[in-house]
C-alpha cells in the first residue's frame, strides 16, 4: 500500500504515462457527472465572456463617444493597428523581459533556492522565513504598492535610509529592474511552496545512497532531485508565466511610467481599454496576449516532453 | 605526512568546507528574510502615526487614524463582504475543482489536456480589463447586478481553470493504490474521492483555497463594476474610496485601512496552514 | 504531469474565434430603470455621485444624505431619496456610470465631470435637459445666476445637458517666505512668462528649494494638461481646439514647449525627476508644504483640499497657510497675448448633474434638480467644505469668507478657459503629456512635436489639424 522508496523515481515516469488509471472504478458517466458542474461554471462566466471578447476585439467599440453608439465590425484592423503601433511593441517587449526575469528566472530560483535550503529545517528559522514570504505573497496587491513605493520613495524612501543614496528615484533610474524585483518579492511564495511540496517526495533514501556513494550535493540535486521534479518544474514555470504576463500590480507602483518604460502589456491594454475607453482595441491585445501564451504554453510542453 | 595528520587535514578542510556551507546558508537566510521583510515596516509603523509619509519613520503615536476607519460606515462592513465573497468563492471552486480534478486526474476524458490548458489560457484574457464589457452585460441579462453572488460566480468562473489545473496536479501524484484496496472493499467512488482521496489530497486543497482566498480578497474591478449599493462592497474597493477629490491618497486612513484589511488574509493562511499544512504528501511518508 | 497535443490546443483556440450568435447577445438590454414606477405615491430617486461617506468627498456625500434627502422628502410626501455613493478614481467612476447608461439602469441623477459631457452624449447615454424633463427646465430661475462660460462646461453642440454645480481656477501659488528671502516682492504679479522665469531665477538661488513646478509628464495625468499645457497655451493666444481643428505643430504650442525647455531643461528651475514620479503630483504638494517649491501652477482645489490647515481638510496641510501663501493670476506669454487678447489667462473644469434619459419620474428627478442647485442647496453644501459655486448669488454671499476663493470667482473666471468637450480630447491631452514629457527629458522640441502631431494624427485624422 505504502510506495516502496525505490520505486518512487521510476514510478512517477511510469504513473505519469498511463496517469488515467481509473483505479476507483469512476467510469466515463460518473466522471462526467464529476466534470459538468465546474464545465458549466466555466462555459457561463468564463467562456462566454472570452469569447465574446474575442468578437469585440474585432469591433471599433469605444466605451462613450460616437463608436459606443454605432459600434462597426473591423474585422482584423485592431490587430494591423496593434502590429503598427509603437506602443504596442514596447509593451510587448518589456512583457517578455518582466515575464522572463521575475517570473521564470526569478521567481523559479529564489523559491527553489529557499525550498532547497529550508527542506532539512526545523522551527522556528523556518517558519520566519516562509511566513515572511508567504506574508508578501497573500498582501494585496494594492497595499503591497503602497509598501513598496514607500520603501522605494526619492526623499526619505527606507531604501535610501538603509544605503545611505539621499535622493535616488529609484523608479525613474531602474523603473524596470524594481518591478522586476517587487515581483519576485511578490510572488516567491507560489514557487517555493510548490518545490518544498515537490522536495518532499523525493525519496529519501535514494538521496542517502547517493550520499554515501560521495555524491555532492550539486550531483544530488542534478541528477536525483531535477528529474523527480521534473513535472512539477513545468507546472511552475507555466503557472508562473501565465500570472506574471496577467499581473497588474506594477501599475499601482509606476503607472506605468516613467515614459512608458514599464508599460507591460497588462498595463498597455489597461490603458486603451480604461483610460482612453477603446474597448475594442483593448480586447484585440488581450486576444494576441492569450496567443503569445499559447505559444509559450506549447513551447514549454515540447521542452518538457523532450528531456 | 602520517596518515594521522593526513586525516586531521582531511578533517579540518571537511569541516572548513562545511563552516563555509553553513555560513553562506546563514547569510542566504538572512539576506532573504531582511528582502521579505524591510518593505512591510511601513506597514507596521504608518497606521500608527498621526501624519503618515511615503517614508518609514518614527511615528508621532496615535490610534486616530483607527478610530476614523472606526468611524466610516463602511469600513466594518466591507471586511465582512470580503470574508463572504471570498467565502463563496472558495467553497465553490473547491469544490466544483475538486470533483472535476479527481474525475480529470483518473479517467481519460477526451480532449482533456486540450480543454485544461485551453480554458486556463482564456482565464487570463476575461480576469483582464478587456472582458469587462461582456461580464457587465451577462450579469445585468441574469439579473444579478448588486447582488455578491454575481460577483462569487464571476470571480469563481476566472479562477477554477487554475484551480482544477493545479488540483488536477495534485491528484496525479496521489497514489493510487489507496483506492485500490478502498475499492476492494466495496467503498463506492464518491465514498473513495470523499473518505480516502480527499484527505490524502487535503494540503494541496488547502493551498488552492488559500490561493482562491488571495486572489478573490484582492480583487477590484469585478466587484467595483457588479455592485452597486456600498454596502455590499468588499474591502478592495474601499480601499479606493480613501482618496481625495482629485485622486491624492490620504495616507492617514489608507496606511490604518491596509493594515485592517491585510490581516484578515494574513490569519485565514496562518490558520489553514496550521491546520492542513501545504504539502502534497502531508501523511503519508514512507 | 499533463501532456498535451498541439493540435487539440490550436483547434481548441480556434474554437474560440468563432465570433457566432454574439451579436445578439451584444445588443443593449433594455430594462426597466431602477425606479420604481406608479404616479407621484411611492415613487423612487436616486442620485449618484463620486463621493462616499468617511472617503472620497465626504463632504458631499453627508450633504446630500442629511440635507438634499431629508428636505425633498419633506416637501414630497411619498417620494423616497436614495444615495448611491461612489469613492474611486475618475476613470473607473467614468467607466461604471457608462456602463450603467449603456444598460439602460443608473441613477435619476448622475454627478459627471463636464469634461465627459460631449462623449457621453455621442454615445447617447445622456440627452439635452430639456428633452429629458421638458418645459419645466427653462421656466427655472436658476439660469439667470449661472454664467454661460460656467454653463458651458455641461453643454455639447450648444445645448445644455446637465446643471454645472462647481467650478475653479488656475493660478500660480507661490511661497511668500522664499519668495523675500530671495529678494522678491511678497506681493507678486508677473505680467509676462519672462517675469515668472525671473522670479524663478532668483529663486534659484536659495539651497534646497525647487524654484518653479510646471506640471508636465504623463504620470500627472491631466494635472499636466490643465495646470501646465493649456494655460500656458492659452497665453499664447490659441486654444487647443478651436474652428473644428486641433492644435498640431502650432507657434503655440511650440512657445508651451519651449517654456518647458528653458524651466526643466535649460536652466534647471524645475525638477525634471518629479515630473516622472508616480505620485509626483503629490510629492510636488508635499515639498511646496513643505517650504521647498517656490512657484506651483495649480487649481483652488490646492488650496481648499490640500494645504488647508483645518483639522483632517488638507492633506498637506500648512498652518501658516493665510500668511505665507500667495496666489496671483498666470499671465499670459506678454501682455495681451492670450486668448481674446488677454494678459492674464486660466482654465477651468467644472462638474455638473444630468438627468438620465432612462428615468421613470423626469418631473420629479428635475425637481429635485432644482432642488440641490438652489441657493440654499449650495448654502448647505458649503457647510462641509466651500469651494466655488455655478451661482452669482451663492458665490456673492458664501465665498467673503475666503479671499482665495473670492479672488478666483471675481478675478479669474471671467479670463478663464474651457476645454473642449469631445470625446477625442482625452487621447489629445494623454499626446499633449507625452510631448511635455520628451521636452522635459530631453528631447527637443521640434521632435516632441513631430511625435506629438504624429499621435494626433492617428486619434483624429490628419486633416483636422491646424499647423502653422
Amino acid at each position: 500500500m505504502v510506495s516502496t522508496p525505490s520505486s518512487v523515481g521510476t514510478g512517477v515516469v511510469r504513473a505519469r504515462r498511463k496517469r488515467a488509471d481509473d483505479v476507483a472504478g469512476l467510469g466515463r458517466a460518473r466522471a462526467a457527472a464529476f466534470v459538468v458542474p465546474a464545465l458549466l461554471m466555466i462555459g457561463m462566466f468564463l467562456l462566454f465572456p472570452a469569447i465574446w471578447t474575442i468578437y469585440l476585439g474585432m469591433t471599433d467599440y469605444r466605451l462613450t463617444g460616437l463608436a459606443a453608439a454605432h459600434t462597426s465590425f473591423v474585422g482584423l484592423g485592431n490587430y494591423t493597428a496593434a502590429v503598427g503601433d509603437k506602443a504596442f511593441w514596447n509593451a510587448l517587449q518589456l512583457t517578455v523581459v518582466f515575464v522572463a526575469l521575475s517570473g521564470v528566472i526569478g521567481q523559479s530560483l529564489l523559491g527553489f533556492s529557499l525550498a532547497w535550503s529550508l527542506r532539512r529545517l526545523k522551527g522556528w528559522v523556518r517558519t520566519l522565513v516562509e511566513s515572511l514570504a508567504l506574508a508578501a505573497w497573500v498582501i494585496p496587491g494594492s497595499v503591497n504598492a503602497f509598501l513598496w513605493i514607500a520603501l522605494l520613495d526619492r526623499r526619505d524612501g527606507t531604501l535610501n535610509t538603509l544605503l545611505n543614496t539621499p535622493g535616488t528615484a529609484w523608479l525613474i533610474s531602474d523603473p524596470m529592474a524594481m518591478i522586476v524585483i517587487f515581483n519576485i518579492w511578490v510572488g516567491t511564495a507560489f514557487s517555493m511552496q510548490l518545490f518544498s511540496s515537490a522536495l518532499s517526495a523525493v525519496s529519501p533514501s535514494q538521496l542517502e545512497s547517493a550520499r554515501i556513494a560521495g555524491a555532492s550535493e550539486f550531483r544530488q540535486l542534478f541528477d536525483i532531485v531535477l528529474p523527480t521534479i521534473k513535472g512539477h518544474i513545468l507546472t511552475n514555470t507555466l503557472m508562473i508565466t501565465l500570472w506574471t504576463f496577467n499581473t497588474f500590480t506594477p501599475f499601482l507602483l509606476t503607472a506605468g511610467g516613467p515614459n512608458r518604460k514599464t508599460e507591460i502589456l497588462s498595463v498597455y491594454i489597461y490603458k486603451t481599454a480604461i483610460g482612453s475607453g477603446q474597448l475594442g482595441f483593448g480586447a484585440a491585445i488581450s486576444m494576441i496576449m492569450l496567443l503569445i501564451n499559447l505559444a509559450i504554453a506549447l513551447l514549454y510542453m515540447r521542452v518538457g516532453r523532450k528531456k | 605526512m602520517t596518515i594521522a595528520t593526513r586525516a586531521t587535514a582531511h578533517r579540518t578542510s571537511r569541516t572548513a568546507t562545511r563552516f563555509v556551507g553553513r555560513l553562506g546558508f546563514v547569510v542566504f537566510i538572512t539576506v532573504v528574510s531582511v528582502f521579505f521583510a524591510v518593505p512591510m515596516i511601513w506597514l507596521v509603523v504608518a497606521p500608527f502615526d498621526g501624519n503618515p509619509t511615503m517614508s518609514v519613520k518614527w511615528p508621532e503615536w496615535t490610534l486616530n487614524n483607527f478610530h476614523r476607519i472606526l468611524d466610516n460606515p463602511y469600513a466594518f462592513g466591507s471586511i465582512v463582504n470580503s470574508l463572504m465573497i471570498s467565502g463563496g468563492v472558495v467553497a465553490l471552486t473547491v469544490i466544483l475543482a475538486t470533483l472535476a480534478a479527481y474525475a480529470l486526474s483518473r479517467v481519460r476524458i477526451p480532449g482533456r489536456d486540450a480543454l485544461l490548458y485551453g480554458l486556463l489560457l482564456l482565464s487570463s484574457i476575461v480576469t483582464g480589463t478587456a472582458a469587462m464589457v461582456p461580464t457587465f452585460q451577462l450579469i445585468n441579462a441574469l439579473g444579478l447586478i448588486n447582488t455578491q453572488l454575481g460577483v462569487v460566480l464571476v470571480m469563481s468562473g476566472g479562477i477554477l481553470p487554475t484551480v482544477v489545473f493545479i488540483l488536477k496536479d495534485f491528484m496525479d501524484s496521489v497514489p493510487k493504490s489507496y483506492e485500490e484496496s478502498a475499492r476492494l472493499y466495496g467503498a463506492g467512488p464518491f465514498q473513495i474521492l470523499r473518505d480516502v482521496v480527499v484527505p490524502v489530497a487535503r494540503p494541496g486543497i488547502a493551498f488552492v483555497a488559500v490561493w482562491s482566498v488571495v486572489q478573490a480578497w484582492s480583487n477590484f474591478l469585478v466587484p467595483f463594476i457588479l455592485l452597486r449599493d456600498p454596502t455590499l462592497q468588499p474591502a478592495g474597493v474601499l480601499m479606493y474610496t480613501f482618496y481625495t477629490e482629485a485622486g491624492q491618497a490620504d495616507l492617514r486612513l489608507i496606511s490604518a485601512f491596509s493594515l485592517v484589511y491585510t490581516l484578515p488574509v494574513v490569519v485565514i493562511y496562518f490558520l489553514v496552514n496550521r491546520k492542513f499544512g501545504f504539502r502534497f504528501y502531508g501523511g503519508i511518508k514512507s | 504531469m499533463v501532456s498535451i497535443g498541439r493540435r487539440k490546443l490550436i483547434t481548441l483556440a480556434g474554437l474560440a474565434l468563432v465570433p457566432g450568435a454574439l451579436d445578439a447577445c451584444s445588443s443593449t438590454s433594455k430594462t426597466a430603470s431602477n425606479t420604481s414606477s406608479g404616479g407621484t405615491k411611492n415613487v423612487t430617486l436616486t442620485i449618484t455621485a463620486n463621493a462616499i461617506e468617511g472617503g472620497k468627498n465626504a463632504a458631499e456625500a453627508k450633504w446630500v444624505a442629511d440635507w438634499v434627502i431629508p428636505q425633498f422628502q419633506k416637501a414630497n410626501p411619498g417620494v423616497t431619496v436614495k444615495f448611491e455613493p461612489q469613492g474611486v478614481n475618475d476613470e473607473n467612476y467614468k467607466t461604471k456610470i457608462a456602463l450603467d447608461l449603456k444598460s439602460g439602469k443608473g441613477a435619476d441623477i448622475i454627478a459627471i465631470d463636464g469634461i465627459w459631457t460631449g462623449e457621453f452624449a455621442q454615445a447617447g447615454y445622456i440627452k439635452p435637459l430639456k428633452d429629458v424633463a421638458g418645459a419645466a427646465v427653462d421656466a427655472w430661475d436658476g439660469w439667470k445666476q449661472i454664467p454661460n462660460a460656467v454653463q458651458g462646461a455641461v453643454s455639447f453642440q450648444g445645448k445644455v445637458y446637465g446643471v454645472p454645480q462647481g467650478t475653479d481656477g488656475r493660478v500660480f501659488f507661490y511661497n511668500k517666505n522664499l519668495f523675500s528671502k530671495a529678494g522678491l516682492p511678497t506681493a507678486w504679479q508677473p505680467t509676462s512668462w519672462d517675469d515668472v522665469l525671473n522670479a524663478a531665477r532668483a529663486l534659484k538661488k536659495l539651497k534646497g528649494v525647487t524654484p518653479i513646478q510646471l506640471n508636465a509628464g504623463t504620470a500627472m495625468g491631466e494635472a499636466t494638461t490643465m495646470q501646465g499645457i493649456l494655460p500656458m497655451l492659452v497665453g499664447t493666444g490659441e486654444y487647443v481646439w478651436a474652428d473644428n481643428k486641433w492644435a498640431g505643430n502650432t507657434k503655440g504650442l511650440r512657445d508651451v514647449m519651449n517654456l518647458y525647455k528653458t524651466i526643466y531643461v535649460d536652466e534647471k528651475l524645475g525638477d525634471p525627476v518629479l515630473q516622472q514620479e508616480a505620485n509626483g503630483r503629490d510629492s510636488s504638494f508635499q515639498e511646496f508644504a513643505a517650504g521647498q517649491i517656490g512657484i506651483l501652477a495649480e487649481g483652488d482645489y490646492f488650496w481648499r483640499s490640500v494645504i488647508n490647515p483645518a483639522k483632517g481638510v488638507g492633506t498637506a496641510p500648512m498652518a501658516d497657510r493665510d500668511t505665507v501663501v500667495g496666489y496671483t493670476k498666470i499671465p499670459a506669454m506678454k501682455p495681451g497675448s492670450g486668448v481674446k487678447g488677454q494678459s492674464f489667462v486660466s482654465m477651468s473644469g467644472g462638474a455638473g448633474r444630468v438627468l438620465n434619459p432612462n428615468t421613470k419620474n423626469a418631473d420629479m428627478a428635475w425637481k429635485l434638480m432644482e432642488l440641490i442647485c438652489s441657493p440654499e442647496g449650495f448654502a448647505a453644501r458649503a457647510a462641509g467644505t466651500l469651494s466655488i459655486s455655478p451661482r452669482d448669488d451663492v458665490n456673492k454671499t458664501l465665498l467673503a469668507k475666503d479671499p482665495m476663493l473670492t479672488y478666483v470667482s471675481t478675478e479669474v473666471l471671467p479670463i478663464t478657459s474651457y476645454r473642449p468637450g469631445l470625446a477625442d480630447y482625452t487621447q489629445v491631452s494623454t499626446a499633449l503629456q507625452q510631448a511635455s514629457l520628451d521636452v522635459v527629458t530631453g528631447t527637443s522640441v521640434a521632435d516632441a512635436l513631430k511625435t506629438y502631431t504624429g499621435t494626433l494624427g492617428g486619434i483624429v485624422g490628419a486633416g483636422n489639424i491646424t499647423n502653422n
